[in-house]
């Protein structure tokens, strides 16, 4: 696909999906993921960059079971929204757990690790999954 | 806007919605694009502009540029004509355009056409093209399906008003009940509530018979202005009364309240005013249930039943043809299928046949006014049209 074939569209995300940077809006306090400069709630432009907080709460789960094709060798796996503890919601993929402990409530925090492959001479797209906060 | 033009629809036709392994694309949506000119009476020389309603051509055939494609191949090329987008509202935003240029006043005639041709690609792919609805660079990189973001949905639903799956799930129930009378649905046979509870788990607690399917079909319009009318001589005339398309806020996990699609609320706040009705006029709807807990959340979110109390209607007997809300009556998204960007242009041919009488053993007795929702992702589109019969 021709969508996974660039190292550019990666590298230029580095900042945002390694550091886990949002966004929170100075006029109406809404904090977002990822960052941009205009605020998607209220349309204001004049947002401030943030690091969010490394830990946070599964909100909601699901297990997929039928995968989009590059993450077929990895079906089946747990992806959540995760309440980060500022408020903020991410997607993410949970990691280092079995599918039966997964549940609302669990307590996760961050982790850097593969999420999928670009083609066999690609290279390899790595971003934030969580794990269960021991 | 009332010192401007009325808009009709003179003319429908569509494909079955199955696996069609021996029609292309652009054969599909040729078919139904020469029914709906027949259907019209007017001859093809009539149409001034094609807008073909589609999602994922480019990714799946490989083809892009669908709109002069059509032109050619059922023979106008010249006229203006082009490919609308919007994931799985690319129909019903289509049938916007093609609704505006004729209110406008450009043009007099105009053909609309929604195509969809999933089953040339592997399960996978499919899988791929359909999250293109979402955020590529930071949802769908995750590893999240379109099912999956819908899974979240249905989570907080039930978790926000305690509503069963088993009460939600029998949407689809409802749905095949009624493809089973409708010569051009993808799987017309009635199913049972066990058997949707029992089928495999996709996303959970999305089961596999609570999933629309994926097939291939057309669906197509003809639409034009009063005074083209005027050289026809249908007895039954349908007009456009209502037409809307809103957004929401692009990702589910943006949004405030997950369990409400703001877009929905505002296309259809738009669309009943057009028309001056209210929900209580609606003799006919169509909903785009591509999940059986969506299918719920539309009926609220159209104002058809206050928040966590859709499936309340699905339970009384009240979206049955006899009921008071009469719903997908020939199928819906689950039953009659779902060929993602022509889904919003049946959804209208199916308001224009129980409008017209045509509606075989589904008929609603009567109906005067339809509507049809058509959703973009989980709801970051959404397309909201009122039809009308006018005698």
């Amino acid at each position: 696909m021709a969508y996974l074939r660039s190292v550019p569209r990666v590298w230029r995300e580095r900042e945002i999906k390694y550091r886990l940077i949002g966004g929170v809006c100075k006029s109406c306090g809404k904090r977002f993921y990822p960052y941009r400069q205009t605020c998607p709630a209220c349309g204001n432009d004049d947002v401030e960059k943030i690091k969010l907080p490394e830990t946070g709460t599964i909100e909601v789960f699901t297990v997929v079971r039928s995968p989009p094709s590059e993450f077929a060798e990895q079906a089946p796996y747990v992806v959540a929204l995760v309440r980060l503890d500022d408020g903020t919601l991410v997607p993410a993929q949970i990691a280092d757990v079995d599918l039966s402990e997964v549940h609302e409530g669990m307590r996760v925090e961050i982790t850097l690790r593969r999420y999928r492959v670009q083609g066999e001479r690609g290279i390899i797209e790595y971003g934030i999954k969580f794990r269960p906060l021991i | 806007m009332n010192s401007m033009r009325r808009v009709f629809i003179v003319g429908i036709g569509a494909t079955r919605v199955d696996e069609h392994w021996d029609k292309s694309l652009r054969d599909l949506m040729r078919e139904a694009s020469l029914k709906a000119i027949q259907d019209s009476g007017l001859s093809k020389r009539d149409i001034e502009a094609i807008y073909v309603g589609n999602m994922s051509s480019g990714f799946l055939q490989g083809q892009e540029h669908l709109g002069s494609l059509l032109a050619t191949w059922i023979g106008v090329p010249g006229i203006a004509a082009a490919k609308v987008e919007a994931a799985c509202a690319s129909g019903g935003v289509a049938l916007h355009q093609a609704y505006l240029a004729v209110k406008s006043g450009v043009y007099d005639c105009v053909l609309v056409v929604g195509v969809e041709k999933m089953t040339d690609a592997y399960t996978g792919d499919l899988t791929d093209a359909l999250v293109m609805a979402e955020d590529q660079e930071y949802v769908a990189f995750t590893g999240l399906s379109f099912v999956a973001l819908n899974a979240f949905v249905y989570r907080y639903y039930m978790k926000k008003y305690g509503a069963k799956q088993e009460d939600i799930a029998y949407f689809a129930v409802h749905d095949h009940k009624y493809a089973a009378n409708n010569p051009l649905a993808q799987h017309p046979r009635p199913i049972t509530l066990e058997e949707v509870m029992k089928s495999p788990p996709v996303a959970d607690p999305i089961r596999l018979l609570e999933c629309a399917p994926t097939g291939d079909g057309s669906a197509a319009l003809v639409l034009c202005s009063e005074e083209k009318l005027g050289s026809l001589s249908n007895d039954v005339r349908l007009e456009i009364a209502g037409s809307a398309v809103a957004t929401d806020v692009f990702s589910l996990h943006e949004r405030e309240d997950p369990t409400t699609l703001h877009a929905t609320v505002k296309a259809a706040r738009k669309a009943f005013s057009m028309a001056s009705i209210e929900p209580k006029d609606v003799d006919v709807l169509e909903v785009h249930d591509a999940f059986t807990v969506l299918g719920v959340i539309h009926l609220e979110d159209l104002g058809f039943a206050k928040k966590g109390e859709g499936w309340k209607l699905l339970k009384e007997g009240q979206l049955e043809k006899d009921g008071d809300l009469p719903t997908n009556t020939m199928g819906g998204l689950k039953a009659r299928g779902h060929p993602v960007g022509a889904t919003g242009i049946y959804q209208v041919y199916e308001v224009a046949l129980q409008l017209r009488g045509e509606a075989g053993k589904n008929q609603v007795p009567d109906p005067e006014v339809g509507v049809a929702q058509n959703v973009g992702g989980v709801g970051s589109t959404v397309a909201v049209h009122v039809v009308k019969r006018v005698r």
